[in-house]
């Protein structure tokens, strides 16, 4: 079948980040020597992705801003005519720097919001930077571009939300997107820590349905539940390998942030042109369209719509990458779902394992 | 949100673009992790939303034709619907 046209380029710049969240979509590992693109290599990924029919790039890693030419790079995008959105924490960033990314035509920022309180702050993510990415909120707006709140909704921080969204009411982003965390990788070692109780979700989505009523015509609200608790799966990214092409900081052309965890043999973009991979590339055509689904998911009506959930979760949770996400209750594996969302009712004390210092590595596999 | 008439003066809003998709030669309108693809008219009202226009003006530019009555409410209600997106802005013509 020919392959379908892709909207977004994820372009994960680097791997290095000034945060070590329970959650992060990095790898656990990073497996074997390989060699980070260079800007060379990118700047030839976002001229193909374009060629392509994306329309959209977004700067994503780790953090883009530890990218030494992410400059050039938001230039090269916009120059394309990409929308350019840089997806960060705002940790390494001054006012001079987000002028410059302006004045190359970054359009949008994407600013995480990890907690409130330092104390959440800290064992979310190791650190407490509230203050600062405070001020890189208001400077994105007085620079004129659009600036989107993103917090990663957990067990951890869920009882801020009305303060949470108090903030966002204060700073008046275009959008608060209050995303709660997936349960892969270092989410998914952490999902006893993280996953709430069906009493606060219930609490959380009243007071999410209130500020949408009450603050609809001044921002946007978005609200991602967690899909364990739907008893649906989310139709990931669109579908597999459709509407987004990510690229890692190794070259690695993937159709999601988290599929590096699966047993598939991704292209390195060096490899050959990007619409070639695009189109052929094995491990891309593997869960594209239904004919590779299993049941109940191959004769279900609702197949069109989630494209049988989340590849990445099938595989971590019953080490089949084409099983039906086990999110679904009609799967046969949905009672492992049904297990950890009874744990969450009475969790048991047990420890937050933050990513590791990802630079570490970085450099230990550049060794 | 009070109605759109036809003083008003439509723009884009600062984080909305429109551009044109050399593959499928439709206008996008794209905005932040977004893009709407639109029809001809809609991509004909929207290169007018500049400039100061009023609806009115925009209206006028497109009724070649048509009845002015008839566009210039399907000019408004493209744009109520763009602005309960807040993909554009409306300053508000003299009463």
């Amino acid at each position: 079948m020919s392959a379908p046209r892709p909207w977004t380029l994820i372009a994960e710049l680097t791997y290095a980040c000034p945060l070590r969240c329970a959650y992060c979509s990095n790898p656990l590992e990073l497996n074997g020597p390989s060699t980070p693109l260079g800007t060379a290599d990118w700047r030839r990924v976002l001229g193909e992705a374009q060629a392509l029919g994306v329309m959209q790039a977004h700067f994503t890693g780790g953090e883009p801003l530890l990218y030494p030419d992410l400059g050039p790079l938001v230039g090269d995008a916009r120059s394309l005519g990409l929308y350019t959105t840089l997806v960060t924490s705002g940790i390494p960033l001054d006012r001079a720097r987000l002028q410059t990314l302006a004045e190359r035509g970054l359009e949008h920022v994407q600013l995480s919001i990890q907690a409130l309180e330092p104390e959440t702050s800290r064992a979310v993510c190791g650190r407490d930077a509230l203050a600062h990415k405070l001020r890189v909120a208001t400077w994105v707006k007085e620079l004129g571009m659009s600036l989107t709140l993103n917090v990663v909704v957990s067990r951890l921080n869920i009882h801020e939300l009305p303060q949470l969204i108090e903030l966002a009411e204060r700073i008046e982003p275009d959008r608060l997107e209050l995303a709660h965390a997936q349960y892969l990788g270092w989410a998914l070692r952490n999902r006893d820590r993280l996953l709430p109780s069906a009493e606060s979700l219930a609490q959380a989505r009243a007071v999410t349905r209130e500020a949408q009523a009450r603050l609809g015509g001044r921002f946007e609200i978005s609200a991602v539940l967690p899909d364990y608790h739907a008893g649906r799966p989310r139709a990931c990214m669109d579908g597999w390998a459709r509407s987004y092409l990510v690229v890692t900081p190794f070259g690695k052309l993937l159709p999601c942030h988290a599929a590096h965890a699966l047993p598939l043999d991704f292209d390195d973009v060096r490899s050959a042109p990007l619409a070639e991979l695009w189109e052929r590339s094995p491990a891309l055509q593997q869960y594209r369209g239904t004919d590779w689904m299993q049941e109940p998911c191959a004769s279900c009506s609702e197949r069109d719509r989630d494209a049988a959930g989340c590849r990445c979760q099938a595989f971590e949770l019953t080490g089949d990458a084409s099983a039906p996400d086990p999110a679904c209750r009609l799967t046969p594996a949905h009672h492992l779902v049904r297990a950890a969302r009874e744990r969450a009712e009475n969790p048991e004390p047990s420890a937050l394992q933050l990513r590791r210092p990802p630079r570490d590595r970085v450099l230990e596999c550049k060794s | 949100m009070s109605r759109i008439s036809a003083g008003d003066r439509p723009r884009l809003a600062r984080r909305a673009r429109l551009r044109l998709d050399e593959l499928s030669r439709a206008h996008v309108l794209l905005s932040p992790e977004r893009g709407l693809v639109l029809n001809e008219p809609a991509a004909a009202i929207l290169r007018l939303c500049a400039d100061d226009r009023t609806v009115e003006q925009i209206a006028q530019q497109l009724a070649t034709g048509a009845p002015l009555e008839r566009v210039r409410s399907d000019v408004i209600e493209l744009l109520s619907e763009l602005r309960a997106r807040r993909l554009i802005e409306i300053e508000a013509g003299a009463a």
